[in-house]
């Protein structure tokens, strides 16, 4: 029985880069530790982390943050005033109220829709393609061609057929997107279980006695999930644009709310005179947009297999 | 008269139109170290294979112990009794799994209790100190992750040990690290090997028979001092050997 | 008789990474003329790393100092890319180990022999696709027309080995680096590859550097040995001299192999010392 030194003080980083971890959770951390590092060496991704941690915190602060109240306007005074203008920093709209304001409480939205909907496409994502791509033969191909006809559809085109059909309203718009997303990352999660399926690893689990369902669970899935994320991530931007057209078609978040793109839609008639009613949400959608793109690509380049084995 | 753990009989396997094994039949007494050299697309990894259940045969017998098995289907016991060892200590481990974690899955599976004592046996065992349990696998040389691989294999408790080229990825010190700590389990807990390998040298250091394959088909089954004396008597059997001598200059 | 081609003095290769510079080779020092010279060692001794310095095939990021590494009277450090791509090839050529990935999978192997002549020459496509063929024919491959035509994945492993030492003698080098270029074939292939790389070596009266892990395969190939361990060379001797090795290294990687007829159990394991990699 050999006697291991703690000559480390615990969570420094000696102690997670440690060569001779001790407990489950010093190697965890030391895992997470090393991709952190190597995530934080670019520093566009930390740039887009930034982003969208300050999205976050404005979501959750935006009844502090806020100035004014986003659906109630001034609508003797203050009608359409400019950016700049003493109380409104980024003007109002037609109908007095804040831009700022409703920028800041439509991050809530925009939050809203975007975890939601990762939520609810990225695990059935996941399940469909492990199992596809694990079992093979005729559940393989039922389940793509499902996925096929999914895939299919242009987003906004079945979208638009859900929501007229349920009604709209930004939770079914949540829904239409979900329904349109799955798709893509079943067949990321499939293409990377085909890769393991025959390898070693998975061949001596199975010459234990695991069940096709453990195997998929705990060794196939945790090897699909960088991947994943960083492909969730990268549609982030895509997801909030199609809610904004959604809301801008009107079939998404519903007025009063300050939806982003349901914000450009209603500006659209003041475009020339009162260009900010329309570009002010048209640049809060561009920056997180690229927030997420940027964080995106910093996962995929600190969670590339290839380079997790340094 | 020891009795056979393991019987094939007349086994084929194809994959598509080619044939892999044709009409193999082997049999490894128990406590018996036995091997199988063969050079690529003998089908003697195919073997192995089917006996295992990773591959299906179409024809053929298999028995373990005297229990039959057929197809890919085998039973807890068979896993409680059959254990292998893989050839690339690179792929044989999960990437993204400790080794504990990983010696944890087969007594997970198989509801074993004192599971800590259990792995700290299994590394000591192997000669890995307590300090590798924690350790993923990408931070451990080549000679070490076999040295899990085989840890894994013999957690269980099994009688037979299937062995598919264990060492051929190493280096040569390694391999006698190895081949020595192989050695010394089978003789610990009276394994029955069934060893493949490419290499005349280590299959006539660690097996008391062995079979040489071809293209499929076994070309004849002699003991290693039979070997060691030349008295064998296929053509291919010889050209292994004079080839296991080295480089000639004509 | 054996003018010297290749000096090599002080070689010293690192690579910088994440957790500081990492030591690949540490000062190798060695002469070759027209003989046959191999490099011996395990993963990790620096040997092929060696073979890749002298042909410029290192990475970029790495580090690359020598007192002296000369080629036949150029100096390696100090020549530009154009020159040294004009010295690949044509003067020093490299063989790997798998053609499965050296050789490229797209492109006929016809077709491969060509562009390797056409880089170097300035011939017709007619005279190039003869001289291949010819080359062909002297690695032993009894129908060179139907291989020329063929795909590196529709020939087996030993005929692809012969095609990339085709490919890389045909421009008539004098210096060939062969990095275990027959550690990936079959026992009995392996006998025949060498053969043909051995009659080609004495008929054309070139340098052969033979980098492997395999220290008795390499003794019986080669006239002189180096042993390589953690990026230094610990012993050079000659092939006929290696029972009387007088490094323990050499002597313990000469006696952990399992040989039909010794019967040593438990085999001797090579205690490692740690003067050695100082």
């Amino acid at each position: 029985m050999s006697a291991v030194q703690l000559n480390e003080k615990p969570y420094s980083r000696e102690w997670l880069l440690s060569e001779q971890p001790t407990s489950r959770h010093q190697a965890r951390l030391g895992r997470a530790y090393v991709i952190w590092r190597r995530f934080s060496a670019n520093r566009l991704a930390l740039a887009g982390l930034g982003i969208i941690l300050l999205l976050i915190l404005v979501a959750i602060f935006a009844d502090v943050l806020a100035p004014h109240n986003p659906v109630q306007g001034d609508l003797r005074n203050a009608r359409l005033l400019p950016p700049g203008t003493a109380g409104y920093l980024l003007g109002t709209d037609d109908q007095g109220r804040d831009i700022l304001s409703r920028l800041i409480h439509g991050s809530r939205l925009t939050l809203f829709v975007v975890v939601l909907v990762a939520i609810i496409a990225a695990p059935v994502g996941l399940i469909i393609g492990t199992v596809s791509g694990y079992a093979g033969g005729w559940i393989d191909a039922v389940l793509m061609r499902i996925t096929d006809i999914f895939l299919a559809f242009p987003k906004l085109v079945l979208a638009l057929a859900l929501v007229a059909a349920l009604g709209p309203g930004i939770e079914n718009a949540v829904l239409a997107i979900a329904v349109t997303s799955w798709p893509p990352y079943a067949r990321i999660a499939r293409a990377e279980t085909m890769t393991f399926r025959n390898s070693e690893f998975i061949s001596a689990v199975k010459l234990m006695g695991a069940s096709p369902f453990r195997i998929i669970l705990r060794h196939v899935m945790p090897l699909c999930l960088s991947s994943l994320i960083v492909r969730v991530t990268l549609d982030m931007a895509g997801i909030i644009l199609t809610a904004a057209g959604l809301g801008f078609l009107g079939l998404g978040a519903q007025p009063p709310l300050p939806e982003w793109g349901a914000m450009i839609a209603s500006g659209r008639r003041f475009i020339l005179d009162q260009w900010w009613v329309a570009a002010m949400p048209g640049a809060a959608i561009l920056i997180v947009s690229l927030g997420f793109n940027l964080l995106g690509d910093g996962l995929r380049d600190a969670l590339d297999p290839k380079e997790a084995g340094q | 008269m020891t009795a056979n753990v393991l019987s094939v009989r007349d086994m084929v396997v194809t994959f598509d139109d080619f044939v892999a094994l044709d009409h193999v039949s082997v049999d490894v007494a128990t406590g018996e170290s036995f091997g199988i050299v063969g050079e690529s697309g003998s089908g003697k990894s195919t073997l192995l294979r089917a006996v295992a259940g990773l591959n299906t045969f179409s024809a053929g017998t298999l028995s373990i112990n005297g229990q039959s098995y057929s197809g890919r289907s085998r039973s807890k016991d068979f896993y409680r009794t059959v254990q292998m060892v893989f050839q690339d200590p690179y792929g044989s481990l999960h990437p993204r799994q400790t080794v504990d974690r990983l010696l944890l899955e087969p007594l997970a599976i198989h509801g074993f209790d004192n599971v800590d004592q259990r792995i700290m046996r299994a590394l000591d065992e192997v000669g890995l100190g307590s300090g590798f349990r924690f350790r993923y696998s990408h931070q451990l040389s080549g000679g070490q992750r076999q040295r899990v691989a085989i840890a894994r294999a013999l957690i269980l408790e099994p009688k037979v040990l299937l062995l598919d080229e264990p060492t051929s990825a190493l280096d040569a010190s390694i391999q006698a690290e190895i081949l020595n700590l192989l050695e010394q389990a089978r003789k610990d807990r009276g394994l029955t090997f069934v060893m493949v390998s490419h290499d005349l040298g280590v299959i006539s250091h660690m097996c008391e028979r062995l079979a040489v394959m071809k293209s499929g088909k076994v070309v004849e089954t002699v003991t290693a001092d039979a070997l060691e004396s030349r008295a064998f008597s296929a053509d291919y059997t010889r050209q292994l050997m004079t080839a296991s001598e080295g480089f000639r200059r004509v | 008789m054996t003018d010297k081609l290749l000096t090599v003095e002080d070689l010293r290769v690192s690579f910088p990474t994440r957790t500081g510079e990492v030591q690949a080779v540490r000062g190798v020092s060695f002469t070759l003329g027209r003989e046959r010279l191999g490099i011996v060692g395990e993963s990790g001794s620096g040997k092929s790393q060696t073979g890749r310095a002298i042909m410029g095939l290192t990475p970029k990021h790495a580090k690359i100092t020598a007192k002296t590494l000369n080629f036949a009277g150029r100096d390696l450090l100090a020549i530009s890319d154009r020159e040294r791509r004009e010295i690949r090839g044509k003067r020093i050529a490299m063989v790997l180990q798998d053609p499965k990935y050296s050789l490229n999978p797209v492109s006929t192997i016809g077709r491969q022999i060509i562009e390797t002549l056409k880089t170097h020459e300035r011939i017709s496509t007619a005279e190039a696709k003869a001289r291949t063929l010819a080359m062909l024919e002297a690695v032993q491959i009894r129908d060179p027309e139907r291989v020329f035509s063929l795909y590196p994945h529709e020939v087996s492993g030993g005929m692809g080995q012969r095609v990339m030492i085709a490919m890389m003698l045909i421009c008539g080098p004098e210096l060939l680096i062969a990095d275990e270029p027959t550690s990936a074939l079959d026992v009995t292939v392996q006998l025949e590859v060498l053969g043909i790389l051995d009659k080609l070596v004495a008929e054309r009266g070139m340098g052969l550097i033979f980098v492997s892990h395999d220290l008795r395969l390499v003794s019986s190939f080669c006239d002189r040995v180096l042993v390589m361990y953690a990026g230094r060379v610990v012993e050079e001797l000659p092939s006929a001299d290696l029972s009387k090795a007088q490094h323990p290294y050499t002597q313990g990687l000469l006696n952990c192999l399992p040989t039909i007829g010794t019967d040593r159990h438990p085999l001797p394991v090579l205690d490692r010392k740690k003067e050695w990699a100082l």
